[in-house]
């Protein structure tokens, strides 16, 4: 059975927009994002209304594909396409839009979408492992604090900055809580309805209404699993969703995998366990310092070498006893697509061999058959597999 | 009891009917645009225990009937059971049919362990061939001995459908005879296959089944590149079917 509270997920695309709305009206600032190196923290700090910018469906992928070249990534097409045809609600209503140089096709685009609003491109360094990015990046972190001081007009305190981080923590504590109801077998949430509510709390403005959103559908889940009850039937293949950001309007192929017989039970993507890192919160030092490392610390292809990605897949391999890995990739996503490669390696050498599948494709429905028939085929393999294993039977 | 395998393709549709494991009947038809009526046809007079579809109309075929003894795999799982009931010593499954190519690398027990498909793009498959061999106006039938007749090897580049055709053309507007033409279009499709054979670590014997496999030249040169002989079954284009009627016959 479906939980009741996922009722107020649903809508809360058109709640959120009230939100920022009414928030805009009242004289707060909107700081329109991309992406999660966005630091929330700060923004908040500020007492700016951050916001989590669209860029997750075809639609306005022709009106981009104009001026954008037409072999490039989805997701960059998608949010160029819906800043220029004025159709993003939230873009419309921010006072200015944080960009960071994560890719070569997002920093490009971002070149021509400054032209659109004002815009503020933070600089990511190449690779986490060395002092000099260590120290651009913090300073990166104290250039974007000047912007939404004079943005928004107002002084940040280390103060004001540990109480947002203290915030931002116990959402992120309570997405991860949320997600960890999945390491049951059977999984007592799907997919879909998992992505929903992660979405919710990642973008939605009004933080503490969505962190007890969460615990209140943490608790309804758990009711539900300890009556044993669950959308599959028990031995469904439980799959981990790695690679590109895949959001609702972009859900198709979390969509194909369960609606084929498998369960999308853990999420290594943005909106997901690459989210869940925590700022330590220690009084004593630096809350710039410290809020900056946990940035830096994202496991994201974009960073060389990115080590962080296959340590965090191996945990969640373990925690949620994973029998397949799907790992999608955008089209013409380059990071992505390459690090897949590192990833198959890690399974083959410390995995123990999972069966894996990685895909590439795009927001549009041209390929549903094909990939309704690879994923189809993967699932056959992962229930072979798991008839085979006898302690998972 | 009789157990039906049917395997509805892009271009067609195979039939096969297993009693005591033995196949009992075979039969095969176009696709066209209405593939559940020509289903309808193929099966006419046939009463079978239970039905297993594969292949791209699989849930077409699934969703229209109403009984519980239909049921549907992917034409993965059909070739890799057709292939170990045609010959189980082989170790990878190449299947070159009328919109995909699918390789399957198996188990020692006979199990998919590993496979790979083309996405979207019909480059490189039976498709490929059929626009190639109208370009060149040679049946498809023959495409592949015209090819064999070839004098001289030339490199066309483009895997792409489209791209490939006008690559033809101009290679024939600058005089080149059709049969080397025609040997390059097929080289193209077996680089590209060989490659789909390299990913999936695609150990010998490999077993070749699919339409396409009844292309010599196809044959030859995958053999060549292989270095090692490859197993065409009597009807390559049957292996799909015969692993879906297996499936029926062993749940």
């Amino acid at each position: 059975m479906r939980p009741e509270s996922m009722k107020y997920f649903d809508d809360f695309r058109n709640q959120n927009l009230l939100a920022v709305e009414h928030a805009r009206k009242n004289g707060k600032k909107v700081v329109g994002t991309y992406c999660g190196y966005a630091p929330y923290e700060l923004i908040l700090a500020a007492g700016a209304v951050p916001v989590g910018l669209c860029g997750t469906s075809q639609s306005p992928i022709p009106a981009a594909e104009k001026i954008l070249p037409r072999n490039l990534c989805p997701l960059i097409k998608s949010s160029f396409g819906f800043a220029i045809t004025d159709t993003c609600p939230f873009f419309r209503l921010s006072n200015i839009v944080i960009a960071e140089t994560t890719c070569d096709g997002k920093k490009k685009m971002f070149e021509l979408l400054k032209e659109y609003r004002p815009m503020h491109v933070i600089h990511l360094p190449p690779g986490a492992d060395r002092a000099g990015a260590q120290r651009s990046w913090l300073e990166e972190m104290n250039l974007f604090k000047k912007i939404l001081e004079d943005t928004c007009e107002v002084t940040i305190t280390s103060e004001s900055l540990w109480e947002t981080i203290r915030m931002m923590n116990r959402q992120r504590i309570a997405a991860r809580s949320l997600h960890e109801l999945n390491r049951l077998d059977p999984a007592p949430m799907t997919g879909i309805d998992m992505l929903k509510a992660l979405l919710l709390l990642f973008f939605n403005a009004d933080y503490e209404y969505g962190i007890d959103l969460a615990y209140q559908l943490i608790d309804e889940v758990k009711e539900i699993a300890l009556k044993g009850m669950s959308p599959f039937p028990g031995g469904t293949p439980r799959v981990l969703l790695t690679g590109c950001p895949v959001s609702i309007g972009s859900e198709k192929v979390v969509t194909i995998i369960e609606k084929c017989g498998a369960s999308v039970v853990a999420f290594e993507m943005c909106t997901g366990y690459r989210g869940f890192s925590l700022v330590e919160e220690d009084n004593g030092s630096d809350p710039m310092e410290a809020m900056a490392e946990r940035y830096l610390n994202i496991p994201c292809p974009c960073m060389s070498p990115n080590p962080g990605r296959p340590d965090l897949i191996g945990d969640i391999i373990k925690e949620y006893s994973i029998d397949g890995i799907i790992d999608i990739t955008w089209q013409a996503c380059h990071t992505f697509a390459i690090e897949d490669a590192v990833l198959q390696q890690h399974n083959r050498e410390h995995w123990g061999n999972l069966p894996f599948l990685h895909l590439e494709t795009d927001y549009s429905t041209a390929d549903i058959e094909q990939l309704t028939t690879r994923i189809s085929a993967f699932i056959e393999i992962m229930r072979e597999r798991r008839e085979y294993v006898p302690n998972k039977q | 009891m009789k157990y039906a395998g049917i395997d509805i393709g892009s271009r067609s549709i195979e039939l096969v009917i297993l009693k005591d494991g033995h196949i009992v009947h075979c039969a095969k038809t176009e696709t066209t645009f209405a593939p559940l009526a020509q289903c309808e046809r193929l099966m006419k007079g046939i009463e079978a225990t239970k039905i297993v579809a594969t292949g791209y109309g699989r849930e077409l075929f699934t969703d229209s009937g109403n009984s519980d003894n239909v049921s549907a795999i992917t034409e993965i799982q059909a070739y890799a059971l057709g292939a170990g009931r045609v010959w189980p010593d082989a170790r990878t499954v190449l299947d070159i049919g009328g919109q995909d190519t699918k390789v399957i690398s198996l188990n020692s027990d006979g199990k998919v362990a590993k496979f790979e498909m083309n996405d979207r793009c019909a480059a490189g498959t039976g498709k490929f061939l059929e626009f190639m061999a109208t370009a060149l106006q040679v049946p498809i039938e023959s495409f592949g001995g015209f090819a064999l007749e070839a004098d001289k090897r030339i490199h066309i580049n483009s895997m792409c459908t489209v791209f490939a055709e006008s690559e033809a053309t101009s290679l024939m507007a600058r005089g080149e005879r059709p049969a080397n033409i025609a040997m390059g279009l097929h080289q193209a499709i077996v680089d590209r296959t060989f490659s789909m054979l390299s990913r999936v670590d695609g150990k010998g014997p490999v077993l070749f089944a699919g339409g396409v496999a009844h292309n010599p030249c196809v044959r030859s040169l995958l053999e060549e590149k292989l270095q090692d002989t490859v197993m065409i079954p009597d009807n390559p284009d049957m292996v799909g079917a015969l692993g879906a009627a297996l499936y029926a016959e062993r749940k």
